[in-house]
């Protein structure tokens, strides 16, 4: 990584899987440290996230994955359990980051409330992204804005989190909203 | 807005119901920190959950979360007992992310981050 490199942090949250380390996976560049894989050289942790031990196999709650978008900017992405009991870590992760990604089921929607008012207590933005299993009902934008509880500027995408070119589109939805939202949706940190 | 969800999801806000975090038992030690054991230090003197802190630290890297979900311990009660081990040098901490010292969030750095997803 460079060593001027500016680093911006994203979190990926949502209920048990709905799909978040495939997400970090998808779009990191690294092998993410997940439930498979733990690494064993913490300390090159943030700089050498490539560095993980494959003979582990107990069950880690968090995802870490990195993509160098350019020369100057790395960005960190945090996949982190829904469950209660994660919540101090999530609220931990949440510091510093530029906002969170929130996957949703549509099996099951409301598993994704606790994870969008996690970040809206941190006043941090987000935006949602339905992940489509087969079997999972394609409900309109406007019935799921309206399950969701979601204003029309919060956005809203769909994606397959095991595609790099559709996983991208949460990203970059998330990021044109934070750059572009409406200024009553702004928050100051 | 968010109203109408929590009625739906028949929820209390969860920082209502936890009432925030007892204060951590060392600066800097959260529930995101990182832990790594060190094998060269003797386990045979801990305690009971000492010793299972550092057996589940041992093969990798964990967070103080994971550490107490594995351990079915509260949060609070693995921090106490992680400060110990780190004050006995055999746990080390490490913050899962470090910022930068500007701002991330400058919009001229997100447009950056922009344009680099685009072509991804
Ligand atoms: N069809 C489809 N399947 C997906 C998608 N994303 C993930 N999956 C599959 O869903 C399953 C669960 O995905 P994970 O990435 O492990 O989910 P998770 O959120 O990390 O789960 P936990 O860590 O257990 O909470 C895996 O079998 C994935 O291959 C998606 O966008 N579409
Ligand atoms: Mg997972």
């Amino acid at each position: 990584m460079p060593a001027r490199a500016q680093s911006v942090k994203v979190l990926v949250l949502g209920p048990f899987a709905v799909g978040k380390t495939t997400f970090v996976r998808t779009v990191s560049e690294i092998r993410p440290l997940s439930t498979e894989e733990r690494m064993t050289r913490a300390g090159e942790l943030v700089d050498e996230l490539d560095e993980l031990s494959e003979k582990d196999t107990t069950t880690v709650a968090m995802d870490f994955g990195r993509l160098t978008l350019s020369e100057e900017i790395v960005l960190y992405l945090f996949g982190a359990p829904g469950q209660p009991r994660f919540h101090g870590m999530v609220r931990s992760l949440m510091q510093g980051a530029l906002g969170g990604l929130v996957l949703v089921d549509t099996r099951r929607i409301a598993d994704s409330f606790d994870a969008i008012d996690l970040l809206e207590e941190a006043r941090l933005p987000y935006t949602v992204a339905v992940n489509h299993f087969s079997g999972s009902p394609r409900y309109s934008d406007a019935h799921l804005r309206d399950s969701l509880s979601m204003d029309d500027e919060q956005p809203l995408v769909s994606l397959d989190a095991r595609e790099i070119g559709s996983a991208k589109h949460g990203l970059i939805a998330l990021v044109r909203h934070i750059l572009y939202r409406p200024r009553h949706l702004e928050h100051t940190p | 807005m968010t109203q109408s969800r929590h009625r739906r999801a028949g929820m209390v806000r969860s920082h209502t119901a936890t009432g925030g975090d007892l204060t951590p038992a060392r600066q800097g030690l959260d529930a995101a920190t990182l832990l790594l054991a060190d094998a060269g230090q003797p386990v045979t003197g801990l305690a009971a959950q000492p010793r299972r802190v550092m057996e589940l630290c041992l093969p990798g890297v964990l967070s103080v979360s994971e550490v107490a979900a594995h351990l079915h311990l509260p949060g609070p009660v693995v921090r106490v007992i992680v400060s110990r081990l780190l004050d006995s040098g055999h746990l080390s901490a490490r913050a899962p992310f470090v910022p930068t010292a500007s701002s991330p969030h400058s919009a001229e750095v997100l447009r950056k981050v922009l344009v680099a997803l685009e072509k991804l």
